[in-house]
């Protein structure tokens, strides 16, 4: 683990360069499932974004005292855990929302995202940093999430978070809303965030090259 | 050479060359389609052609563009763009607006050509990726089709046509139903000899089956396209629907209708045979055609659309690699068919 | 630092069983009080949505309704006005009009779906002695495909007017609730399924028809326990 790197770079991390699903490509299933209108993309994202938390806390927490043996059973009890008092939270704060994200809600337990954190991140840093670290993972997802769900809705809907953006005479293109549309929109997403990524590579190897040269 | 003395020339295989380069070839393709397209004009009148000029007009600008942003040479010349745009346009109702028109000729070449490297990468043919994205996003605009011939076709277009942008068309004339949408929820049969001169409504260039195989065999004659595939695919959809037409004849249309109703035949002679998304063996032609002459025997017969060649051919696309793969020739002196990889 | 590269480091000694019972079992406590502490903090506000949801819920399937009253079941002394929290005992729930006449009743019903159990309400209307509307209280359905049993028009329109009358001894159903193909509707009584999501439609079908063979003779036989109330 790089010491250098700080708390923030474990949040910012999330954010953009380790992006969960534009850059890691993880949790595919409620990307890809319930992103069709902004609002219920946004919910399952934040809804993630709680558990990821909440489980990268206690993992890091019980760090040297969940014995390696039993590390994934225990793991998945705490994930599972949180899903449910989420599950619960959103019956309780809208029930027309529990119902759109339906059975995705439970399924957060088998996003590869969460298991991942712990294993890889939670279990080996501190409380502070693996708190950061899923801040910064969660909101990354949250923000992945209504990226597609905003094209898909404005799009497939013409509206946004259910407010009409257009005319009524807006044609609506069907296929977004569909499961397929979900495809084609991540697939612009990662083509933006990879063009971008090139693009800035190609910049800070010919800035690097520049100052070898005035160096020289 | 300047300097008289002789160069010594070294290649790679192939060394014996068939004398067509690609740009011949798809320049040959475009001739064969222009009398098809000179029908779609004639018989829908304005529509067709702004329905057409736009199809061609998004596919090239588009393939123009993307070479641009990648730093490479326009591959505009090579007339394989224009054909992905007629194909395209020729399969469209001639009344949808040609804000989705130009949409859809953005998406065959983009999302169906250039994502996967361009000409000879493209394994699904551009021109049905682009239909089958028009197909899902507008069901409704994309299944109103306008009748032949209409009266003042040549003075005005359809109200639908020109509707601005992302706003939903709105349709005046009276749309009327294509043949196998005709059969399919009505049992209705129309007379084979207007299905074969175009005497129907239906997508810009389907109508007419003669001129259709009129250029097929134009493209045979010269040795540029592989009869095995149409020929194929006809065969399976005569033999099959024929038998089922024979068990209920009043539940299964007849094989001459299925053969010449739809977009079979536009789509067996000019999309099926696209060179880089059909196998390159001829037993791999064979299998192919059989598979999409059953495939649109399916979606026709028990299916939700009326109409399923689009579906079947990009299904032939996605396996031609196992065809090639299956029906890779042995090699001369090689025991069994595994060959040396 | 030094945590991460004690975790990393190669552990030689296998920790015992105590410390894989005591990690495991200390976990399992610790979840279980949350997910319960939780559960009974969330408990009223989720009950109370569901009432809501349940209210609004009964006056869309009886449209004519604007006051609504409930019952209780009881096999012997068939329905008696709710008082209190009566829970355990089936529950239908009454709708009348503005003049105070009874318009129809709003059951629930719960059946197997694709997913999950699904549950629902349907208003039964005395006039048309028919299912006159549903509403979806609680599905698991695939988002885009089961979920058409809330969303497809042409699937809501079968609960129009889907007919339940009742055999002339007023035992059972003259005819059964049954799920067709799309497209292949014929008599009142059969349901229209959905393309591409006939597991979902067939089971919304089959729990009406249970819950109507069941709800539909007894509320008929027990006409006077309605409108004796009021």
């Amino acid at each position: 683990m790089a010491s250098s790197k700080s708390s923030t770079d474990e949040f910012i991390k999330g954010l953009w360069n380790e992006n969960p699903v534009f850059v890691q490509v993880l949790g595919m299933c409620p990307v890809l499932a319930v992103s069709n209108t902004a609002m219920n993309a946004l919910a399952m994202g934040l809804a993630t974004a709680f558990v990821l938390i909440m489980s990268n806390i206690v993992v890091s927490s019980l760090r040297s005292f969940i014995p390696k043996q039993v590390r994934i059973a225990t793991y998945f009890l705490i994930i599972a855990t949180f899903v449910t008092v989420v599950d619960y939270v959103i019956q309780a704060v809208s029930l027309d929302l529990y119902k759109a994200l339906g059975a995705f809600i439970s399924l957060i337990v088998v996003n590869c995202l969460l298991l991942g954190r712990a294993e890889a991140f939670a279990s080996k840093n501190t409380i502070a940093r693996s708190t950061m670290d899923g801040l910064g993972m969660g909101i990354g997802f949250a923000f992945a999430l209504f990226c597609l769900g905003a094209v898909r809705e404005i799009l497939g809907n013409g509206s946004l978070f259910g407010a009409s953006l257009f005319h009524d005479s807006f044609e609506n293109w069907v296929v977004m809303i569909l499961p397929s549309g979900g495809f084609f929109t991540l697939a612009g997403w990662l083509l933006l965030f990879n063009w971008l990524k090139q693009r800035r590579a190609k910049r800070e190897a010919t800035t690097a090259l520049g100052l070898r040269k005035e160096v020289a | 050479m300047a300097n008289g003395g002789k160069t010594l020339e070294i290649r790679t295989s192939p060394h014996i060359l068939s004398g067509y380069s690609v740009d011949t070839i798809m320049f040959n393709v475009v001739l064969a389609l222009l009398p098809v397209a000179g029908f779609a004009v004639f018989a829908f009148g304005l529509a067709g052609l702004l329905t057409l000029s736009m199809a061609v007009a998004s596919c090239v600008l588009t393939e123009h563009l993307i070479c641009r942003a990648a730093g490479k040479p326009s591959t505009v010349g090579d007339w394989s763009v224009t054909i992905t745009g007629l194909l395209y346009g020729l399969t469209l109702p001639p009344s949808l607006p040609l804000w989705m028109v130009a949409a859809g000729g953005v998406i065959c070449v983009a999302l169906g050509k250039a994502l996967f490297g361009g000409l000879g990468y493209n394994t699904f043919n551009p021109a049905l990726v682009g239909r089958a994205v028009l197909q899902a996003a507008f069901p409704v605009a994309m299944t109103s089709w306008i009748p032949g011939f209409a009266a003042g076709r040549f003075s005005s277009v359809p109200s639908s046509t020109l509707t601005l942008p992302f706003t939903s068309p709105e349709y005046d004339a009276i749309t009327s139903a294509t043949p196998l949408a005709l059969w399919k929820f009505g049992r209705e049969a129309t007379a084979t000899s207007d299905l074969a001169m175009g005497f129907i409504s239906g997508s810009a260039g389907e109508t007419s089956s003669v001129l259709i195989l009129v250029g097929g065999v134009y493209l045979i004659a010269r040795n540029m396209m592989s009869w095995r595939i149409p020929a194929s695919i006809f065969a399976t959809v005569f033999v099959f629907s024929g038998a089922l037409h024979l068990v209920d004849p009043t539940r299964y249309a007849s094989p001459i209708f299925m053969l010449f109703s739809g977009g079979l035949m536009l789509g067996a002679t000019f999309m099926a045979t696209d060179m880089v998304g059909s196998p390159m063996t001829s037993r791999g032609c064979y299998l192919y055609g059989a598979l999409i002459g059953v495939v649109t025997i399916v979606i026709r017969t028990w299916g939700g659309l009326p109409e399923g060649v689009m579906y079947a051919i990009l299904l032939g696309n996605a396996v031609t690699p196992h065809l090639d793969r299956w029906t890779r020739p042995t090699i001369y002196g090689a025991k069994g068919k595994e060959a040396p990889t | 630092m030094s945590h991460s590269e004690l975790a990393t480091a190669p552990t030689p000694a296998p920790p015992s069983v105590w410390h894989m019972y005591r990690a495991m079992v200390g976990v399992g406590v610790f979840c279980g009080l949350l997910i319960v502490s939780v559960f009974q903090v969330t408990l009223p506000l989720i009950e109370r949505n569901k009432a809501e949801a349940l209210q609004k819920a009964i006056f869309q399937v009886l449209p004519n309704a604007s006051t609504s009253t409930t019952f209780s079941f009881d096999v012997d002394g068939g329905f008696k006005l709710l008082e209190g929290d009566d829970v355990g005992q089936p529950l239908v729930y009454a709708g009348y009009d503005d003049a105070e006449q009874l318009v129809g009743l709003a059951v629930e019903a719960q059946g197997m779906g694709y997913q999950d159990v699904i549950a629902l309400i349907y208003g039964y209307s005395f006039a048309e002695q028919a299912i006159i509307g549903i509403q979806v209280l609680e599905s698991k359905e695939t988002p885009g495909l089961g979920d058409k049993i809330e969303t497809d028009p042409d699937f809501l329109e079968n609960f129009q007017s889907l007919d339940v009358s009742v055999r002339g001894d007023g035992s059972a159903l003259a005819n059964s609730v049954v799920p067709v193909k799309h497209g292949e509707k014929t008599e009142p009584w059969e349901v229209d399924g959905i393309t591409g999501a006939t597991i979902s439609s067939v089971a919304i079908a089959n729990l009406l028809d249970r819950s109507a063979q069941y709800w539909v003779p007894r509320i008929r036989n027990n006409l006077r326990n309605f409108q004796g109330e009021d």
